[in-house]
């Protein structure tokens, strides 16, 4: 686990939400503000109403298809590179690309590396994403476009396998299955941290910002919407030049 | 005369609709002396004559056809397909703080899903002590019912103009919020029911829809205020906002507001779904990303005058705009003309209300000179809306979620407006 995630884990037990939501706790009335020591467990409730009904294990097992960055949440199964690659050319490279590149305006899904900082940050599963999880979760529910749900979980892994290999994080011959899922690391893992903008950008709590003379000269313009022009026309729609 | 309703966005068309063309400033305002007499007056009008329409032509009413212009509209280029993109609230056709149903913002990933709600099901699971099962009846039988007005913004409204102006409207700018009135429970009042363990921290929520949209949401939040919904401004939900049922999460990010909601699992970590990592995750200039930036900052935008709603009459006029913010309510609302040299307070008008639309005037007599619009909004814990470039400055312009910059809209002489960046 994170440290930073585990610090948030802690802030939440404590109902302190320090940094990321102390102002917006701080100004709520007493009477919005639930009681501190609610954030875990909640008191059980005063009348039990009878409302709804206990949901079976295989009513929960068919909707908890959730992944998370530890695994959980996996079922068994394997796929490798090759296989991945052979279902991907089927159901997913025309609209992302032989090789991920994205055709047309769909997503791309590979490369970008090292072009977070450029003018241009190309952001992808090898790129930008922190966790595996995350792509294994969203393909298995959401993928392909219009048909999710549709992959079985070694179809799946096996994807997940070329897709990776696309984003040159494993060789050809791999084979992705849900022992070693958790030890396939990407690569900007580390380029995330909790919302500081309470404190980073703490000059925007100004006391009493300017009203009369605030700039030294009149304002000049510098940047027109016309110049680009790539405004809907209302009537005849879109225009794409 | 000009019909405000048709006023276009391009220069091309705003010169030959307003008639601006050859001539000076044409207006749609009356001679301030009649020559002739007014054949509006001194003609019998069809309508004065003639019988109209009986009760229950139109059993579900629908706007005058002169309004048929102020309706949602997308920008095509911007995604692939239409079941995974977004339209625009014609912010500049609207007054008051609540939105009209029918000119609610879309945003779907997977296209609107079509529920029938009496197949619809609520699941409530995880770290609980008795998963349970709810049908849209049981929800509506939960006591403690509440209403309440709240806005809903896209964290990537106005995300296409980090770098510079790019589109010209209001709509296009700031049109991915709403705001409208909810009906339903507290998602406390059914967790209540399930009974949260003690080492729950977070809960997943996910739409019933094709994408199956999935956000991780502290449970701190979810226990303070977050509401499932079932309701908008009186009646149902419509199915592009969820129908039958959706999550409410005041002051937070649209994305967290799963529509077409299904399933709660109460869990001890966040799950980093692809909303909450590939996308609505803040980039900064230095490479490394925002993450769980959930509150919507304070914001405001000046819909009259407007590209779409330019000046057509010289003296009094009215200027228009919204001002909202997810940290509560909006304290105070400033307004140039002169590009951000000088300010002066706008009238708030209208309820006040936590993280809910705040609409502001200023009365201005217009002389035709060129004018340089802003707005700054102010909330009730002191922050102050930046401008863009004191947020460039912190932010960089990678980061795609989050602009709440100071607008500027440059009106020209003859009352054609502009979205531009000024120094
Ligand atoms: C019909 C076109 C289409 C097909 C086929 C398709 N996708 Fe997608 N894919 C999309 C669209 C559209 C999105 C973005 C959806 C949204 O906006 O939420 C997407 C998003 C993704 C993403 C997330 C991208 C990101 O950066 O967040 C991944 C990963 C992905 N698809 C993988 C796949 C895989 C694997 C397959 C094949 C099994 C597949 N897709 C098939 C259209 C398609």
């Amino acid at each position: 686990m994170l440290k930073s995630r585990k610090t948030a884990a802690i802030a939440l037990a404590l109902g302190l939400l320090a940094p990321v939501f102390g102002l917006a706790q701080q100004q709520r009335t007493p009477a919005q503000n639930p009681p501190a020591a609610t954030a875990g467990k909640l008191a059980p409730a005063r009348v039990q109403l009878n409302l709804g009904r206990p949901a079976l294990p295989q009513e929960i097992a068919a909707w908890d298809i959730d992944v998370r960055p530890d695994g959980l949440g996996l079922p068994p199964g394997k796929g490798s590179v090759k296989q991945g690659e052979d279902i991907y050319l089927e159901r997913c490279a025309a609209c992302h690309g032989e090789f991920g590149e994205g055709a047309g305006r769909w997503p791309v899904l590979a490369g970008g590396a090292g072009s977070l900082k450029s003018d241009n940050p190309e952001k992808t599963l090898g790129s930008f994403w922190p966790y595996l999880s995350t792509s294994w979760d969203y393909i298995y529910r959401a993928m392909p476009f219009g048909n999710g749900q549709s992959l079985t979980p070694d179809e799946t892994y096996a994807v997940v396998a070329y897709l990776l290999n696309l984003n040159d994080i494993v060789k050809e011959d791999f084979e992705l299955s849900k022992e070693n899922f958790a030890s396939v690391k990407l690569p900007n893992v580390g380029g995330f941290y909790d919302d500081d903008r309470e404190t980073a950008e703490k000059v925007f709590w100004k006391k009493n910002p300017c009203m009369k003379n605030c700039k030294p000269e009149p304002a000049k313009v510098t940047g027109r919407a016309r110049a680009i022009d790539v405004t809907p026309d209302s009537k005849t729609g879109p225009r794409v030049e | 005369m000009v019909d405000r309703a048709e006023t276009p966005l391009n220069r091309r068309r705003f010169l030959s609709a307003a008639g601006l063309a050859g001539a000076g400033l044409a207006t749609g305002a009356l001679p301030s002396r009649a020559a002739e007499p007014d054949a509006a007056i001194t003609d019998v009008q069809d309508w004065n004559r003639y019988l109209g329409e009986g009760v229950q032509a139109h059993p579900y009413g629908s706007p005058s056809k002169y309004e048929k212009n102020v309706v949602r509209r997308d920008v095509e280029w911007l995604t692939a397909s239409r079941e995974s993109s977004v339209n625009f609230t014609p912010l500049h056709a609207l007054d008051g703080n609540v939105t009209p149903s029918g000119l609610a913002f879309e945003r779907h990933h997977g296209g609107i899903a079509d529920i029938d709600p009496a197949k619809h099901r609520l699941m409530i699971h995880g770290l609980v002590d008795k998963p349970l099962v709810f049908t849209m009846d049981d929800l509506k039988r939960f006591p403690g019912r509440v209403h309440k007005l709240y806005f809903l913004e896209c964290a990537a409204n106005s995300g296409m103009e980090w770098r510079g102006a790019q589109l010209n409207g209001c709509q296009f700018t700031h049109g991915m919020i709403h705001n409208v009135w909810y009906t339903g429970v507290s998602l406390r009042s059914l967790l209540e029911q399930a009974g949260v363990k003690t080492n729950a921290k977070w809960l997943l929520a996910e739409g019933g829809d094709a994408s199956m949209m999935t956000r991780s949401i502290p449970l701190q939040k979810a226990l303070d205020d977050c509401i499932i919904a079932w309701g908008m401004n009186g009646e149902a939900l419509r199915p592009e906002q969820g129908y039958p049922v959706r999550l409410v999460v005041p002051g937070w990010e649209g994305n967290m507001w799963i529509k077409w909601l299904r399933r709660l699992e109460l869990g001890d970590e966040p799950w980093q779904a692809r909303e909450e990592t590939s996308k609505y995750t803040d980039l900064l200039a230095d490479g490394r990303s925002r993450r769980f930036t959930y509150i919507m900052d304070a914001k405001s935008v000046v819909t009259n005058p407007s590209p779409q709603a330019p000046l057509l009459h010289k003296g009094p006029n009215v200027l228009s705009g919204i001002a909202w913010s997810g940290r509560g309510r909006i304290e105070r609302v400033d307004v140039s003309l002169d590009g951000g040299r000088n300010w002066r307070t706008a009238r708030l008008e209208g309820p006040v209300l936590s993280r809910s639309m705040t609409r502001f005037y200023v009365d201005f007599d217009w002389d035709g000179r060129e004018l340089l619009v802003q707005s700054r909004a102010m909330d009730e814990t002191g922050y102050v809306q930046p401008t863009k470039n004191e947020l460039r400055a912190v932010r960089g312009v990678n980061s795609i979620y989050h602009n709440n910059g100071v607008q500027t809209w440059f009106v020209h002489k003859n009352g054609e407006t502009e979205n531009v960046e000024i120094s």
